[in-house]
């Protein structure tokens, strides 16, 4: 596996302050190697938002990043602590190292501009000694990258249709090269054919240019197929994290097990499914011990009283790591 | 409450039929428009026809904007239609309103999309049920009797034990306890039909089979022909005994589930199959933009394509598509399975015979073989 280029640890949200204090994301520890596509899968309410919106720093009142770190690796120079960062030093440091792709990207554009006066302005926040026709050839140049033609460039948003705002906003997002690129439901909002091209360019992308990408969704069969390793989180933890293809063929935690078994196939024989009984929990009162096992089918002694950590469950599963009695770790996760 | 006098009519009798259903929004007219004779209008819905039967799932999927949500209201008597008929056992119903229009909702029900916003915030679920059986003359004479039914409809839908969820407020319960109660208020009237738009889509990924079997169980227990309106292919496939495809207002595809989903005759089902994310494939992303058909996106409504209305994206358009509008062509691989494309003209069939099915990409052209007759088993 590569270097790492974003490290998050013990990442804690809270939502609130004191005892009234919402706990969205706790002690999340997650690492995002370089140039590789890292899918976190959740339900609504999981926290998978949130952890995305905390790393950034653009979390809004009344959230609070309540302890953790996220450690950034830039290509040169030294590792940086992206919590800690100036207001000055982050306003360089997101959009040109770390982007942000949002859930219905396509509303995020500014409907009274050009997408030309929005792609520009990217470029001169950040290189104000480019100059105006560079700037211009770079946004062509973007635009062609995700697959539009240059005379759209004078175009307002509402003349394009849903899945060229959204190639816009990718474009956009990828405008100053950034290591890091956070896709929070990119194609939630689109049409599977619409969803398939556009996932199937940002591979490509990502092959040409080499950068890493944090892909939220719900939609895990989407996942496994376009992720190289998968993080699931339920209640704001991770429970599991695998290789995309390993996590497919053999879930340990019964939460993914459960989630898998969730989509209909469109290939293969007919089976009955069943999803998951119940309903996700509340984060205001969250149950005792693991979160899962009120909707656990496989839920025994320790499940209710004891936490189980987050870690590898044994020499068989390589690279795997997961917060289950069912598979105890062996030993806390070295990191 | 009794259980609708269906469960003792035959299976497989047509409940509600659409014949020939269009729908045309106008909009207004522009400057340059003012001398054309041709009204403007966006052609939403064209020429729907299909038949919803009692016991049985019909699918109807294709992509936001196709006009599928447009054929629910319609159905549902919400919209007036601009041509065609909607009968109703039989008889061609129009109803504006009044008396005429609940008695048709009392058999007719409509599901919506969004239990977030199809349940009133300040009113209790006691209250929606209450309402709903109340309308329909469901309620009973007494107070008791109200009880009863309102503890029947809630057990029905698994909302158990129903005290808890009676004087409970919407936003009390989770998306699913939410769509159960929709569900739950439409099973309230008793109906005959019910007409699901998108049940599913905004519910989380873990809780939508719950309501999806539930639905199915719904449907075996009291006899109910249901149109389950989606734009995901694979639970079609998974819950609904016949699937038609839509597409820019027109239906282009239709049969039984299993055949369309595994051999789809039309390219715009093999291109939504396709695209459907299929994690046995994986990290295949690369092999995705393989070939890029088109601008990828449906065409606009107001002056929809000539002829089939998907030739500006079709690999395999001639040019015959361009003119002619496709009829329903039978396709030859299993009975009742039709497509409303040339590729499956007869003269087209016979004319490039045998070979014709080595070229076609999908391999879905008469497709009868050993495992072909082993798939039709396990369908049902």
């Amino acid at each position: 596996m590569s270097e790492p280029v974003l490290q998050i640890r013990k990442l804690r949200v809270d939502y609130g302050l004191g005892d009234e204090a919402v706990h969205a994301v706790r002690d999340v520890d997650l690492t995002l190697h370089r140039g590789e596509v890292l899918g976190l899968a959740g339900e609504s309410g999981s926290g998978k938002s949130t952890l995305a919106y905390g790393l950034t720093r653009l979390l809004p009142p009344p959230g609070v990043i309540s302890g953790g770190q996220v450690i950034y690796h830039p290509l040169d120079g030294p590792p940086v602590d992206v919590l800690a960062l100036t207001p000055a030093r982050l306003r360089q440091f997101r959009w040109a190292e770390t982007s942000i792709v949002f859930q219905g990207a396509m509303n995020s554009l500014n409907p009274v501009h050009r997408i030309s006066t929005q792609l520009l302005d990217v470029i001169k926040a950040h290189e104000p000694r480019s100059t105006a026709t560079g700037r211009r050839a770079r946004a062509r140049e973007l635009l062609r990258l995700v697959g539009i033609t240059a005379d759209r460039l004078d175009s307002y948003p509402h003349q394009l249709s849903g899945g060229m705002r959204q190639r816009v906003m990718i474009a956009m997002a990828l405008a100053l090269e950034p290591q890091v690129v956070i896709m929070d439901e990119p194609t939630t909002a689109l049409d599977v054919v619409m969803q398939r091209q556009i996932l199937g360019q940002l591979a490509e992308l990502r092959q040409r240019l080499g950068f890493a990408v944090l892909f939220i969704t719900h939609d895990l069969s989407l996942l496994v197929e376009f992720s190289d390793r998968i993080a699931i989180m339920y209640g704001g933890r991770i429970v599991e994290e695998a290789p995309a293809a390993e996590l497919y063929r053999r879930a340990l935690h019964p939460y993914t097990g459960g989630l898998l078994h969730s989509f209909p196939a469109l290939r293969g024989p007919r089976r009955e499914l069943a999803g998951i009984p119940g309903s996700p929990p509340d984060l205001r009162a969250m149950p005792s011990g693991c979160a899962f096992h009120p909707r656990c089918p496989k839920a025994f002694g320790p499940c209710d009283k004891d936490l189980p950590p987050l870690g590898p469950p044994g020499a068989d599963h390589p690279g795997r790591a997961v917060a289950c009695w069912l598979h105890p770790a062996a030993e806390p996760v070295p990191r | 409450m009794t259980l609708s006098e269906g469960a003792a009519a035959p299976v497989n009798e047509v409940v509600l039929e659409a014949v020939g259903l269009t729908k045309h929004f106008p909009v207004r007219k522009r400057l340059r428009d003012l001398f054309s004779r041709a009204p403007a209008a966006v052609h939403a819905v064209d020429d729907v026809s299909f038949a919803l039967r009692r016991g049985q799932v019909t699918a109807l999927v294709g992509e936001s904007g196709s006009g599928k949500s447009t054929v629910a209201r319609l159905l549902a008597q919400l919209y007036r239609r601009t041509a065609g008929d909607i009968r109703l056992h039989g008889v061609s119903t129009r109803v504006r309103g009044g008396r005429p229009f609940r008695s048709y909702v009392r058999r007719v029900q409509l599901i919506l999309q969004d239990p977030f916003a199809s349940l009133n915030p300040v009113h209790t679920i006691r209250y929606h049920l209450t309402r709903s059986l109340r309308i329909h003359g469901n309620a009973g004479r007494t107070a008791e009797d109200l009880d009863n039914a309102l503890a029947d409809l809630l057990t029905r839908v698994s909302l158990t034990p129903p005290e808890r969820y009676l004087d409970a407020f919407p936003h009390e319960l989770s998306g699913g306890q939410r769509q159960r109660v929709a569900i739950a208020r439409a099973l309230g009237a008793d109906p005959e039909v019910l007409l699901a738009d998108e049940p599913v889509s905004m519910l989380d990924v873990s809780i939508r089979l719950g309501v999806l079997n539930l639905l199915r169980d719904l449907k075996e227990r009291l006899n109910l022909a249901i149109l389950y309106i989606t734009h995901d292919i694979a639970s079609a496939r998974y819950f609904a005994d016949e699937t038609i495809v839509m597409y820019a207002g027109r239906l282009v595809e239709g049969g039984d589930s299993e055949t369309v989903t595994q051999h789809p005759a039309h390219p715009y089902t093999r291109l939504l199959i396709e695209s459907a994310p299929d994690p046995d494939r994986i990290t295949g992303a690369a092999d995705a933009t393989e070939q890029d058909r088109g601008n990828g996106e449906p065409p606009s409504l107001i002056r929809p394509p000539t002829g089939c209305r998907f030739h500006p994206r079709c690999p395999h358009a001639m040019p015959r598509c361009t003119v002619d509008l496709p009829p329903r062509l039978e396709v030859a691989d299993r009975p009742g399975h039709w497509a409303a494309c040339w590729l499956y003209d007869p003269a087209v069939v016979a004319g490039e015979g045998p070979g014709s099915a080595g070229a076609d990409p999908a391999g879905t052209v008469p497709l009868v073989g050993s495992e072909g007759t082993a798939r039709s088993g396990d369908a049902r």
